[in-house]
């Protein structure tokens, strides 16, 4: 069975006022459908330069990057936008939520760029604002809600298109560690409901109850176990 | 999926964007609404000014010619006479043949006596195609007939005022005025008749309602050719056979061309500049050239009121962008695709410029009544200035045309989309992972 992810020989660097930054050197693994992925290092390490490349927000520099069978590498902008709206789910540190729309019109924004949005989207979106628990909280604003129940939201958000793979760089990094238990027993549920998920984090409690954890240094991938 | 859900919500979260900040969209719809009104309302006013200068020289007749005598400066006329002849009136209907009907009239001063009632007025004497051209009607009796022309007589028809004035018990028509120690039996009543207006220079307004019209053929006749004016101090003796000759060509396109025969038939008869030839046709076309170049200049005033209200757009659009550069970052990672967020920031540009347009076209449909208003304001606190104000500004009715709405409203979406294409642009080309650290 092909994997759900290959990258091959992965490279990227940034060019910084004439000197080259190789933020990631040759990373190479495989994830299979349905995995639960930890990636850990120092700061620096490249944790999010590799999250950016799998959530096809950035190209990278060499090597290859399969999803499932397509070639993403290849792929222009259009593409890549496409992959994203239909295919990922993403999750960020500080939530990312557009403060001038409700919960509901958050969730909604990737039916949007996915083409689905049609006038039944609204009950979708609402079922998954029930769904991580904030069914009461339907027409309130970002700036209204506590971080947990942004995160939620955000939650909420990338699961709209049903996507295969969700991505998350340090989900609970600003949430205190109640919330966070909360959102990762979240994430939890859904990678039991068979989606992949890969998530970046710095926290050795975190990484634990994910299925493996990757570990980068200087761009270079120094351990990759199972737990 | 459905196309118009998506619009739907594009034109949704455009709104909601802009509402974000009402002050700041108020006022870019401001600029974009005084540039449409002023489209509409410009074109309006300009289309009134044309208007009323068109029907002032089509109520002269666009296909007549008028041609008057003028009096040249000097004294020596007091012996000599001048101005159009007799002869003059033989030969142009004896040899222009693309003339309908030429009307000779002779204009002067008198009196006008109903035993101890006296009025002064206008002597008009013409024949009967006079009433037809300056558009007299008759109110009672008949005007002048052609077998009065051709017998010489003493009969008179009398202006609205005139009758009121001579006998204001008793009805005139059957009964005498004396008019230079003659009687004249009145034949017919004339209804009041509004002044008419005069075109510059070329052509004096004229008053009609203290008339007294005869047979031009009596007046030769019983009156003679001199006019004699004594008030203290002056004596003046005027000697002329024919005031006007009023000209009805047979269509419009001969009009010009018989206009040139006209001047040369009249000049080899005239060694003095004493007569001058009126073309109302001509000044319709000027007064059409004059229009369009109206609507040219506050068509210009208005394209660059458009101008800075799209620049207006553009500096505000530029700001959002900028503002939500992170905005633009989680679009971009929820799959949104460059065209995606140019659309977003096109729409909203576009509906600010449209907000303006139709606050504009609706601003554009008061422009009657707010004139109105402007002009009641303007008379009642400025007086002084009011009054030295041309007549056409004073009594200008604008006329809304009706091509001119979509055109502002096409205007405006033009607008929108101008300016608002490069901070757009700008928004799309923003690198997704760059944006989403911005802040
Ligand atoms: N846009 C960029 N331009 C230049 N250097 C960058 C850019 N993004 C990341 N880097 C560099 O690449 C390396 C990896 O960064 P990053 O992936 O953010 O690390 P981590 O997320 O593990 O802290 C760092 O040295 C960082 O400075
Ligand atoms: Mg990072």
């Amino acid at each position: 069975m092909t994997p759900a992810v290959s990258v091959t020989d992965l490279g990227k660097d940034y060019v910084l006022s004439g000197e080259t930054i190789h933020a990631l050197r040759g990373v190479s693994f495989d994830v299979p459908l349905a995995d639960y992925i930890s990636i850990m290092g120092p700061s620096g390490s490249g944790k999010s330069t590799l999250l950016n490349v799998l959530g096809c927000l950035d190209r990278p520099s060499s090597g290859r990057f399969m999803l499932s069978d397509v070639d993403v590498s290849q792929m222009n902008d259009d593409q890549r936008a496409e992959i994203r709206a239909s295919r990922i789910g993403f999750i960020f540190q500080s939530y990312n939520l557009l403060p001038a729309l409700t919960v509901v019109e958050n969730i909604e924004i990737p039916l949007y760029y996915s083409g689905q949005l049609d006038p039944r989207s609204r009950v979708r979106c609402i079922e998954l604002a029930e769904m991580v628990g904030l069914g009461s909280r339907l027409d309130h604003r970002p700036t209204q809600l506590s971080g947990g129940q942004q995160q939620r939201v955000a939650i909420a958000r990338s699961m709209v298109n049903n996507p295969e793979f969700i991505l998350a760089d340090e989900p609970t990094g600003n949430l205190d560690t109640a919330t966070a238990t909360e959102i990762l027993d979240l994430l939890d549920r859904l990678n039991r409901q068979g989606r992949t998920i890969i998530m970046v984090t710095h926290e050795h409690d975190v990484a634990q109850r994910t299925k493996r954890a990757i570990v980068l240094r200087d761009g270079r991938i120094v351990s990759d176990e199972r737990y | 999926m459905s196309t118009l859900t998506v619009w739907l919500r594009t034109f949704q979260l455009a709104g909601k964007s802009l509402w974000m900040h009402p002050l700041r969209s108020s006022l870019t719809v401001l600029g974009i609404f005084i540039g449409v009104s002023s489209v509409i309302w410009l074109l309006a006013i300009g289309e009134g000014i044309g208007r009323a200068a068109q029907e002032q020289i089509a109520s002269l007749g666009a296909q007549n010619i008028m041609v008057r005598t003028v009096k040249p400066s000097g004294d020596e006329f007091q012996d000599s006479g001048y101005g159009l002849t007799r002869k003059d009136y033989v030969r142009l209907l004896a040899t222009v043949p693309t003339l309908e009907k030429v009307i000779p009239i002779r204009i002067t001063t008198a009196e006008f006596r109903n035993h101890t009632r006296v009025l002064e007025g206008r002597l008009v004497g013409s024949t009967p195609d006079y009433a037809i051209v300056t558009r007299l009607r008759l109110d009672r009796g008949r005007f002048i007939s052609d077998a009065d022309i051709e017998h010489e007589r003493n009969y008179c028809v009398i202006a609205a005022e005139t009758a009121q004035r001579l006998f204001p018990f008793g009805e005139p028509v059957g009964r005498q005025i004396m008019i230079n120690e003659e009687f004249y039996t009145v034949v017919g009543v004339m209804k009041p008749r509004a002044p008419s207006a005069g075109i510059g220079g070329s052509l004096a307004a004229e008053e009609f309602d203290r008339d007294v019209y005869i047979p031009i053929t009596a007046m030769w006749r019983r009156i003679g050719d001199m006019n004699v004016v004594i008030k203290p101090g002056q004596f003046q003796r005027d000697i002329y056979e024919i005031s006007q000759l009023t000209l009805r060509v047979v269509d419009r396109d001969s009009v010009l061309p018989t206009a040139d025969v006209i001047r040369s038939t009249i000049e080899v008869a005239h060694d003095l500049p004493d007569f001058a030839v009126t073309v109302p046709l001509e000044l319709l076309e000027q007064a059409r050239t004059t229009q369009i170049m109206f609507i040219l200049f506050l068509g210009l005033i208005a394209a660059i009121s458009l101008v800075v209200g799209g620049i207006g757009i553009m500096n505000i659009m530029l700001a959002t962008v900028i503002e939500r550069t992170r905005e633009v970052g989680i679009r971009r990672a929820l799959g949104a695709k460059k065209r995606d967020i140019t659309r977003q920031f096109l729409t909203e540009s576009v509906v600010l410029s449209v907000t303006g347009g139709a606050l504009g076209v609706l601003g554009g449909l008061f422009c009657g009544p707010l004139t109105l208003l402007a002009r009641k304001g303007f008379e009642r606190f400025l007086p002084n200035q009011w009054e030295v104000l041309p007549a056409l500004i004073k009594t200008v009715e604008p006329s809304l045309i009706p091509w001119s709405i979509p055109l502002a409203f096409t205007i405006s979406v033009l607008v929108g989309i101008i300016f608002g294409v490069y901070p757009a642009a700008r928004a799309a080309s923003l690198d997704p992972i760059e944006a989403l650290r911005h802040e």
